[in-house]
């Protein structure tokens, strides 16, 4: 028996190769580098990392290929979309990164150890976030593209290990936040076990593990369609629990809340887009034309999922618990562009990733400013009257929140109305009518979060907002223009999208 | 020239300008925002100069491709109605800005925010009225709160920041109707010939008649909050009882026209069928919105309630002329809208310089102002007769003419209305009583009388209402042409006046 070597097409796999090459690199500069140049060497690194690898999905930009890597990954116009974004969105993010005051300066240490307290007082920062921060994103941008179940089951354990690891690492609330990485994992490793049930299943029904060969036998119709129904729901189990769907959303509150809020941002912004990348790109190719076995059970998912996050974030006094309920509302808003299943819910469906994740990081960057004595300030109780101590970062937050409202001249008007419309040409009606009211119930906590801030008065209580470094300040500078770029003049990003926006199969 | 834009870039450049001024210089501020504003005014008069009135056409129009993927557009055009607002419009704003020189002191934020605030909502004030692509038209609707609110909640008085928020829950709340509609309009026009949301595509739109009912509904709760009519009125007393009173005659003299002008631009040009459908209900709330505000009216003891109330039931007139599917009710509505705007701006206005005076807003603490503060007195007594719609006033045209245009077709709902003229002598001549005249309330013996500013800014008003009472001819030059044929379009035409018992 003779070996073959696999061909692989290295410029088209190669923003990925970066990353990757970008993560050994800081392991290890993590190793190596005297303790007072590791945080600044990590960050340039990492941030150089992904610009380069933004230039590389640029310079392929055109290309498609089903044969990149032994027809395990597809090139196509979303499969650059997605990851334009989720490298245009870890870059905002990671400036947020550079503030240790976040992270715990030992992650081995036992909270409240005498390593801790020693690393502590020593000043010795470790910095492993960058690594596994790009470990992480290298597991994003293979999940949207992948072409068989294998690479996607491997991509989604890459984009997920890291990430366990990374809601761990909070300064403050150590207790809290090891607690968050540890029902991550749990939960996480439970999906993932019905994840691999269902590509079982999904094999049984068609013989074949590619995208190619299941839809081959969708379309021929010819297999037992119990292996087919039972394979699509339990490959969607492990899908909708990495969107934070319901019922599958558990987990969201708490790692949201426990999880250092930078790496939250990033989470909750890059995480959506990967996944639901790969979703659209399973159901608009592989399901597709079983249609009929997803579209009524994935309705009633999105109906539930929005209403649910809607009503349930009324109820939050906690400002990143609020954000994570409203996370888990947009998603139903982004399922109804899964259901749409027509170009324009595709079209849709990238843009509102993209301005949706944007805006997310933007608003806990804000999250990260507020603080007392003892670190960042969550309880929204203590962010009263902070319009009138910083008028400038509460009217941020504000554009922030009027764009998760879905307010016109925010990006979040225009992707709700082209992800509505899209879902409503397709024929969702219902999930149409669910999505706006919905919409109207959000917006009532939203506008609660803007009058604590401009309309309460303060309470002497020692909340102040941070100066915000200039890292900082780029983030928010940027993810603000952006949201509102997009709310006012988005013809460019949307002509961008349409002319990208096919599948190939 | 793109007249049109013109008007809505120069308020802006005005904020602008302001945003650059230092904060401390208060006086400087105000003279800035009151030159921008009596400059748009300026130019929208020049631009009314220049409209043919026998032209049934849009004017002025403009067209530039917005988002071009969802067939969206930058246009805009006026036609008689949208016209007459916006001359509404930036006659108000200064006087606006005049009348309330002082008013912006005492806020959560600077005076330099307020009156940033003031010219942005103008330009969305000119875009909201003049845009003739639907789209647009729901981009300013929804945008247009966030400055009403940040003016109720930040410079208010009293529960200031939770009538702003029942204010923007209704509003949003309206608003998301609206938008299902809107989505479904769009959907609809992607089927029959390409997507659009152009005003006069849209309503060749081919649709059963179930949907249209819904749609209409969509578009119709949208509005009827806006323009509160009973039942979904109860945000207004709160807001204007709460907002400065500048900041209270931009949002029931303007801001609340874009309810019945929606009603008549968006509901009957897009929905003829269901707007005939649904003509009996409306034309009910139309009457209960008329007595019960009115009746609510006599019975504040709070000066601010008590004009919103009056407004709630001036409203109801308008939706009835409105729905009266008459040339003559039309032509009375559109008038009604423009008169109502500076009736209801002069009572606030010396209702607010009264309460200013006074410290209160409760009816009964004032008393014999005819003697201490007779010109304030008489301003109040004159901006009342005009709210009661007194022959000699430009309000008493349009009520008759809405009342005559409804009741050669619906006789029943126009007597009925009359009763609102009754009840509208008691709750304006009430609070004339017991403001104006009997004996000096103890503590009123001081207060001084409207100064120069004050009595520039409500001249104006006066000399429109009154001129326009004894000569409406201009305004209705303007407004009847389309009257006629907005009526013709719907497929009516006016009955012949019948003389009854023979």
């Amino acid at each position: 028996m003779t070996f073959t070597a696999p061909v692989l097409n290295y410029t088209l796999l190669s923003p990925i190769l970066i990353l990757l090459g970008g993560a050994l690199i800081g392991v290890l500069v993590e190793a190596f580098v005297s303790k007072a140049l590791r945080s600044i060497v990590q960050l340039s690194l990492t941030v150089g990392t992904l610009v380069l690898s933004l230039a590389q999905v640029w310079r392929i930009h055109n290309e498609t290929s089903m044969s990149a890597a032994m027809g395990s990954v597809i090139i196509d116009g979303p499969a650059i979309l997605l990851q334009a974004s989720i490298l245009i969105i870890s870059i905002i993010s990671i400036f947020l990164f550079a503030d240790t005051d976040h992270f715990t300066a030992l992650a081995a240490a036992l909270p409240g150890s005498e390593e801790e307290r020693h690393s502590l007082e020593t000043g010795n920062q470790v910095t492993e976030v960058y690594p596994l921060t790009l470990f992480a994103i290298s597991g994003m941008m293979l999940f949207p593209i992948a072409s068989d179940l294998i690479t996607l089951f491997v991509a989604l354990e890459m984009l997920s290990l890291p990430l366990y690891l990374m809601a761990g690492l909070s300064r403050r609330r150590r207790l809290a936040s090891q607690e968050a990485a540890l029902k991550y994992f749990l939960l996480g490793a439970f999906s993932s076990a019905f994840f691999l049930f269902g590509m079982a299943y999904l094999y049984g029904y068609s013989a074949s593990i590619t995208y190619a060969g299941i839809r081959e036998s969708v379309v021929g119709g010819s297999g037992n369609d119990v292996l087919l129904l039972i394979g699509i729901a339990f490959l969607s189990i492990g899908l909708l629990f990495k969107v934070g769907a319901v019922p599958f959303h558990a987990w969201s509150p708490d790692v949201y809340q426990g999880a250092p809020t930078p790496i939250t941002g990033f989470m909750a912004a890059a995480t959506k887009v990967a996944a639901f990348g790969a979703m659209l790109r399973i159901y608009y190719t592989v399901f597709a034309n079983a249609q009929w076995s997803w579209t009524p059970l994935l309705s009633v998912i999105a109906i539930i999922t929005m209403l649910f996050g809607s009503l349930v974030a009324i109820a939050q006094r906690d400002v990143k618990r609020m954000l994570a309920y409203s996370s888990i509302a947009h998603a139903g808003f982004l399922l109804a562009g899964v259901i749409a299943l027509n170009k324009a819910g595709l079209e849709a469906s990238i843009f509102y990733l993209f301005a949706y994740g944007v805006a997310t990081v933007g608003a806990f960057a804000v999250v990260t400013l507020v603080r007392d004595s003892s670190g960042e300030v969550t309880d929204l109780n203590r962010w009263k009257g902070l319009g009138k101590r910083s008028p400038w970062v509460a009217a941020t937050f504000a554009g922030f929140l009027l764009a998760f409202a879905g307010i016109p001249l925010t990006s979040g008007f225009i992707g709700k109305f082209s992800i509505f419309s899209a879902a409503y040409e397709s024929g969702a009606k219902g999930v149409v009518f669910a999505g706006v009211l919905s919409s109207a119930i959000a917006a009532f906590f939203y506008i609660r979060v803007i009058v604590l801030m401009f309309f309460t008065d303060a309470t002497q209580d020692g909340t102040s907002v941070q100066l915000p470094s200039a890292l900082t300040r780029a983030t928010l500078v940027i993810s603000i223009a952006i949201t509102i770029a997009l709310g006012v003049y988005p013809a460019p990003l949307l002509n961008v999208i349409s002319n990208l926006s096919t599948f190939i199969r | 020239m793109n007249w049109l834009t013109l008007l809505m870039v120069l308020p802006l450049i005005g904020s602008v300008a302001l945003a650059v001024l230092p904060k401390e210089n208060e006086k400087l501020v105000k003279q800035v925002a009151l030159a921008s504003t009596l400059v748009v005014m300026g130019a929208t008069i020049a631009m009314a100069v220049g409209f043919q009135r026998d032209n049934i056409e849009l004017q002025f129009v403009e067209k530039y491709a917005w988002i071009p993927s969802f067939g969206i557009n930058y246009a805009l055009g006026v036609d008689g109605l949208a016209l007459v607002l916006i001359l509404m419009s930036t006659i108000l704003a200064p006087v606006v800005v005049l009348a309330g020189w002082n008013e912006s002191q005492g806020g959560r934020w600077s005076v330099k925010t307020f009156y940033i605030l003031i010219l942005v909502l103008e330009t969305m004030m000119i875009g909201v009225f003049a845009a003739t692509d639907v789209f647009l038209f729901y981009v300013i609707f929804e945008a247009m709160l966030i400055p009403v609110y940040f003016l109720i909640g930040g410079y208010g008085s009293g529960e200031r920041s939770a009538a702003a928020v029942k204010f923007l829950i209704y509003s949003l709340f309206g608003g998301l109707m609206m938008l299902a509609s809107i989505i479904a309009l769009y959907v609809m026009s992607g089927a029959q010939g390409g997507h659009t949301f152009d005003l006069a595509a849209l309503s060749q739109l081919q649709m059963s008649s179930m949907t249209q009912n819904l749609l209409f509904l969509g578009f119709f709760i949208a509005f009827a909050i806006k323009a509160p009519l009973w039942p979904l009125h109860t945000w207004l007393p709160d807001a204007a009882e709460s907002a400065t009173p500048g900041t209270s005659v931009l949002l029931l003299g303007v801001l609340d026209k874009v309810g019945t002008f929606g009603m008549i631009r968006y509901c009957l040009t897009l929905f003829p069928d269901a707007s005939k459908t649904f003509t009996p209900v409306i034309l009910v709330l139309a009457v209960i919105s008329i007595i019960y505000g009115a009746i609510l009216a006599i019975g504040q003891r709070d000066l601010k309630r008590l004009i919103a109330f009056t407004s709630i039931s001036h409203f109801g007139f308008i939706t009835l002329g409105i729905f009266a599917m008459t040339s003559q009710g039309y032509s009375g509505a559109a008038l009604y809208m423009f008169n109502h705007g500076f009736s209801t701006a002069a009572l606030f206005l010396v209702g607010g310089w009264m309460i200013s005076r006074r410290g209160s807003s409760t009816i009964s603490d004032f008393g014999g102002l005819q003697r201490i503060t007779p010109v304030m007195a008489w301003m109040f007594f004159l901006a009342g007769m005009s709210s009661l719609a007194l022959p000699g006033m430009s309000s008493f045209v349009s009520e008759f003419l809405v009342l005559v245009g409804t009741f050669t077709r619906y006789p029943v709902h126009a007597v009925i209305a009359t009763f609102g003229i009754v009840l509208a002598a008691l709750y304006i001549l009430i609070p004339v009583q017991k403001a104006l005249h009997g004996p000096t309330t103890p503590g009123n013996e001081n207060l001084s009388d409207l100064n120069l500013r004050e009595k520039i800014a409500i001249a104006p008003v006066m000399a429109i209402i009154i001129v326009l009472g004894f000569y409406p001819a201009p305004l209705l030059n303007v407004i009847n042409p389309a009257a006629t044929h907005v009526i013709a379009q719907l497929g009516f035409s006016d009955p012949a006046p019948t003389s009854g018992g023979k």
